[in-house]
């Protein structure tokens, strides 16, 4: 009896194991970040280098900072959604602009809009570094106190932001915990 | 023969060529230093590419973070305190030899117990042989003739 039961009952587990790890994406990194407080930094405006967007810019509300290049094609893909979260959305966008050439920044923003409220230009990548980014586009919740509440590494969607965002933003807004 | 010499000549340089891609900056000034470095970046995983080492990887990630490194080694900061850089901005994933914590334990053990199990299931096997009675081999001439 235990002869076949065994070898059967390690089989089932080697196939649950698999088909869970099918569906699961390896790209994918957790961020040790979430529940810390975001990182310091402090970047040259896109708009007017002779501004900063800092992190005391992000603190008293709850704020999106999404990093994007324009050699980024998933950022482009994303773009139209971040204009339609920047109109509907009532939550300030702060963009990190990363390893980019600031003329083609401004371009990108000319000519597809501009859903951020303010980007700061990270053209050596050493704030990235600071936020853990390792693949565009990343978007970041950010809480009033400067915590970071989530992190959404690929093209934001508005599903991702029902499903993922939305409720931590209410969350973050009642001051319960999530 | 001369296809020969030209054709090595050709891989010889594109060897250089690749070589000189990954690491074309010059050594740290203190040779300790520079074997940390060496030591560090073998050691740190490139998370763009993920099966490569930052030493290894081309990616404008691995080149930042590997100027990165340099930098902290040049203000002075220990591999340790290097390390924990990277641990609190990438997580656990970003270092190919993880560190001993509750959440890598199973991971390290695995091997030790598979080690375990297999020699635990070999060592039954085994001794219930080891007590069967001897079978006669094919080849043995019979006992009586």
């Amino acid at each position: 009896m235990w002869r076949y039961l065994i070898p059967g009952a390690v089989f089932a587990l080697l196939v649950a194991v698999f088909a869970v790890g099918l569906y699961r994406d390896p790209g994918y990194v957790p961020s040790p970040l979430i529940g810390k407080p975001a990182p310091q930094f402090s970047l040259p405006r896109l708009d007017d280098p002779q501004k900063t967007l800092q992190r005391s810019d992000l603190l008293g509300k709850v704020s999106l900072v999404n990093v994007w290049g324009t050699w980024c094609s998933g950022c482009r893909q994303e773009h139209d959604t971040l204009l339609t979260l920047a109109q509907d959305g009532g939550i300030p966008i702060y963009g990190i602009n990363w390893k980019d050439d600031p003329a083609l920044a401004r371009q990108w923003l000319q000519q597809l809009g501009n859903p951020y409220a303010a980007v700061g230009v990270d053209e050596k990548g050493g704030t990235a570094i600071e936020w853990g980014v390792y693949g565009a586009p990343e978007t970041f919740l950010i809480g009033p106190d400067g915590t970071v509440l989530y992190k959404h590494i690929a093209p934001m969607t508005l599903t991702v932001w029902r499903e993922e965002f939305l409720p931590r933003i209410t969350a973050a807004r009642t001051g319960s915990k999530l | 023969m001369r296809t020969v010499a030209l054709f090595s000549g050709i891989l010889l340089s594109l060897a250089t060529l690749s070589a000189w891609a990954i690491e074309n900056d010059e050594a740290l000034a203190d040779p300790a230093q520079q074997a940390i470095y060496e030591q560090l970046t073998n050691e740190v995983r490139c998370l763009v590419c993920q099966n490569q080492t930052i030493a290894d990887s081309t990616a404008p990630l691995a080149i930042d973070l590997r100027r990165e490194i340099r930098q902290m080694l040049e203000a002075g900061r220990s591999e340790e305190e290097i390390k924990t850089f990277l641990l609190d901005r990438y997580g656990d994933f970003v270092l190919y030899r993880p560190r001993w914590q509750a959440n890598t334990a199973l991971l390290w053990l695995a091997p030790m117990l598979l080690l375990l199990i297999g020699g635990g299931g070999l060592w039954r096997i085994i001794r219930r042989r080891a007590a069967l009675p001897v079978p006669p081999e094919d080849g043995d001439p019979p006992l009586a003739s």
